[in-house]
């Protein structure tokens, strides 16, 4: 790797440096006030704001009543909050699990063919998803999942007429169908961030894999995964992430429809605040929601770091 | 890679970001000014836009053209006035308004479900213009929905917050094509001919109903409330509405047509994915002949009547017994003035101009479907009779005769819908709510959400 110019400057003057220190913490100061303040106004300020809503019962307008903690209270007492939290986490095996699974066997595949004119063709159509405005994905899928669409006409085709419903008006169906969704979306950021890691390795390794007498699925198992961890765990924290987080597909297709089946943190915060105007409600459970996040996506780093040393 | 900044700087940092906060520390939220007086009632004329130039601004919603011919020939007959308007879709209206309303206030602006408005004191009184402009003197039930008591509770009865721009009324829409092919002659009068239409429609290979129940509207609560209103007298389920104490949506009437509607779901007299349809695929669907029947609203008359002329019909829902009083869903196409807007005076003498004037009148029958407010004498504009418009308004004087007017059971609260009618009707599709569970679990979320206000 090429060294940053700025990294290797300030390595080597540092000791010449060093009596300066004062007016020099200044400018780095300075430069870093804009960004700061930015930070600050909006992110660290919105996050605690939010903290203090959660303990007040408050419509939005009018007076508002401290509460304290009771709003938490409710979100995991009241079923149908609890329930969205739930779902939120089942959600991960399809926002998660699929799209890195599955990006790695694409990615492995769209590698040994790394040469052909199919493997450029196979990497645009895999990363399209995510050049599409969600929304639009959502209302796409909404078309083809509806009970006269395209998957129920494919299905109908091959004699499996029996199996067809409105994928997305079902009890039983409608998570796993905006969880396919979030897999359709998240598998071309997944598969790309994977072909750029595996391009990383050394052939080397390979080569000496295929000395030893290695298969492709060792050479798989024992080089390329191992090799990838770090972007496995980007992969990994961006999809929980989604997942946890999701709005727009959810919103688009089934606004937690049908009966809640689909509902996330994500929607029922923002019912809570703006249908419901119970935003101390709203705050609570949206500081829930971070610490989850926060909860899900710190291991992973870890894991990551600890695998690096 | 970067280099690591040393303890003491982000001590340092973490000191300026709170001190960031700091300033939010205050209760969130404020008393807003005691409501105020009726404005005009210490004037005895009835205010008017005068002659200078006016700018009104309005926040209509997206898709109904009516509000904008109305301001486009009032500007005609009062050139000093002229508009700002913004727009957007319903949903977004209902979320924004309590905001829009304090920050920045329409003097005109359609309206969600008003009591919570009213309880932040966000809407003006309108108890001086109605004494002003007389229009305490027009029936009662047109007004009844848009009174309030202190504080937004109960609905029904005290001062006047917002008016109408005319008032809908739902029912039975059919495909007379499709009558026929049945043998369907004339709309059912008694709940057993529905049924038995229902049932021929079937057996037809028909859809005899179409309605929405996907997402997040549960548009079941239509042929439910319609129902309730077959079975029982209306006055209860007002009484619920207007969240009157002691009022429950759990009776014994209302039981049995939750159980009526149960029987449509098991009989297949909904559409399979019904629990997938938004209103928008329903109204495509119904245009395009694909079912018997649809419950929805008038406002939907004026583009049936150019989607499908001649071909749609339209009845009010049976009563259980032959001869039975008949009631409707039916509410005003709300519109109020901001607490604080600048053109108050104005925004009211429009909305008087809107009920009272014959060119206003006509606009609203033309545009919008639905039976203009006003004195019940008041100049009607003549309908072709083959067309569903005149079928809708004279189901409406039917309803004024029965007294029969209802609010949507939608409207009881902020939340009920989304948080309640909506996931339960969705339920009890799928097969998991009975009848007697799914109006429990309503009275219980009714119940805590008005304890919690």
């Amino acid at each position: 790797m090429v060294p940053r110019p700025a990294g290797a400057r300030s390595a080597s003057r540092r000791p010449v440096t060093a009596k300066l220190r004062g007016s020099r913490g200044l400018a780095g100061w300075l430069f870093v006030a804009p960004a700061l303040a930015f930070y600050a106004v909006f992110v660290l300020r919105p996050i605690a704001v939010t903290f203090q809503y959660s303990l007040y019962d408050w419509d939005g307008i009018g007076a508002s009543t401290w509460v304290g903690p009771a709003n938490y209270g409710k979100v995991f007492t009241d079923p149908d909050l609890f329930e969205s939290l739930v779902n939120a986490v089942k959600l991960i095996v399809f926002f998660s699990a699929i799209p890195v699974v599955l990006g790695l066997a694409i990615a492995a595949t769209i590698r040994r063919i790394a040469a052909t004119r199919l493997a450029l063709v196979a990497r645009t159509v895999i990363f399209l998803p995510q050049v599409i405005p969600l929304v639009a994905a959502g209302i796409a899928w909404s078309w083809l999942l509806a009970s006269t669409g395209v998957v129920n006409q494919l299905l109908t085709l091959v004699g499996l007429g029996g199996v067809t419903r409105a994928w997305l008006g079902d009890f039983g169906t409608a998570l796993p169908a905006v969880g396919m969704i979030g897999a359709w979306v998240l598998l071309g950021l997944c598969t790309l961030l994977l072909l750029a890691g595996m391009s990383k390795i050394d052939p080397a390794l390979y080569e000496a894999a295929r000395l030893d007498g290695a298969g492709p699925w060792r050479e798989f198992i024992s080089i390329t995964v191992p090799s990838l961890r770090q972007e496995i765990a980007v992969c990994v924290t961006v999809t929980v992430i989604a997942a946890l987080a999701s709005f727009d597909i959810i919103y688009i297709s089934t606004q937690g429809g049908p009966g809640n089946t689909t509902m996330v943190p994500g929607l029922q915060i923002f019912y809570l605040a703006f249908s419901e105007r119970e935003v101390g409600m709203a705050s609570a459970l949206a500081v829930v929601l971070m610490v989850l996040v926060m909860a899900c996506a710190l291991p992973i780093q870890w894991f990551a770091k600890d695998g690096n040393r | 890679m970067a280099r690591r900044g040393r303890p003491g700087r982000s001590g340092a940092a973490l000191v300026i970001a709170m001190g960031t906060l700091a300033a939010a520390c205050a209760a969130p939220g404020s008393d807003n000014p005691p409501p105020q007086a009726t404005s005009t009632s210490s004037t005895s004329a009835a205010p008017t836009c005068g002659t200078a130039p006016v700018k009104l601004s309005g926040y209509f919603e997206t898709g109904f053209p009516l509000p904008k011919e109305l301001t486009t020939e009032f500007t005609k007959q009062h050139p000093n006035v002229t508009w700002d308007i913004r727009e957007d879709q319903f949903a977004v209206i209902t979320q924004n308004a309590p905001r829009v309303l304090a920050d920045n206030p329409p003097d005109l602006m359609r309206l969600p479900q008003v009591s919570e408005l009213v309880k932040d004191n966000l809407l003006k009184n309108l108890d001086g213009y109605a004494k002003a402009f007389g229009w305490d003197r027009w029936p009662a039930s047109q007004l009844e929905q848009l009174r309030m008591g202190p504080g937004g509770r109960p609905r029904g009865e005290g001062s006047l917050y917002a008016l109408g721009l005319n008032f809908s009324l739902t029912g039975l829409f059919y495909n007379k094509k499709l009558a026929a092919q049945i043998g369907m002659s004339a709309p059912p009068t008694t709940l057993a001919e529905l049924d038995q239409a229902l049932d021929k429609a079937k057996k037809a290979g028909l859809t005899p109903i179409l309605q929405f129940n996907g997402g997040a509207t549960g548009g079941l609560a239509f042929p439910l409330q319609n129902l309730m209103a077959s079975y029982g007298p209306p006055g209860p389920i007002n009484d619920w509405i207007f969240q009157k104490p002691g009022a429950t949506i759990d009776t014994p009437s209302n039981l049995q047509a939750a159980q009526h509607l149960e029987r449509w779901v098991k009989a297949g007299y909904f559409q399979k994915d019904v629990n997938a349809v938004d209103y928008a695929t329903m109204m495509s669907r119904f245009i395009g002949g694909k079912g018997l029947f649809m419950f929805n609203g008038d406002w939907e008359s004026g583009n049936l009547d150019k989607q499908m002329p001649g071909n749609a019909g339209f009845t009010l829902m049976p009563p259980a017994q032959q001869g039975g009083k008949r009631a409707a869903m039916s509410a005003p196409l709300t519109f109020g003035i901001a607490a604080r807007a600048k053109n108050a005076d104005c925004a009211a003498f429009f909305l008087n101009w809107v009920a009272t004037d014959k060119r206003a009148r006509e606009i609203g029958v033309e545009v919008g479907g639905s039976h203009p407010m006003g004195p019940a004498d008041a100049y009607m504009p003549e309908v072709p009779a083959d067309k569903v418009t005149a079928s809708t308004l004279s189901a409406g004087a039917d309803i004024a005769k029965d007294n029969g007017a209802m609010d949507f059971i939608a409207n009881a609260t902020g939340a009920i819908y989304a948080k309640s009618w909506t996931p339960q009707l969705q339920k009890l599709v799928a097969g998991q709510q009975t009848p007697q569970e799914l109006l429990k679990s309503v009275q219980a979320d009714y119940t805590g959400q008005l304890e919690g206000n």
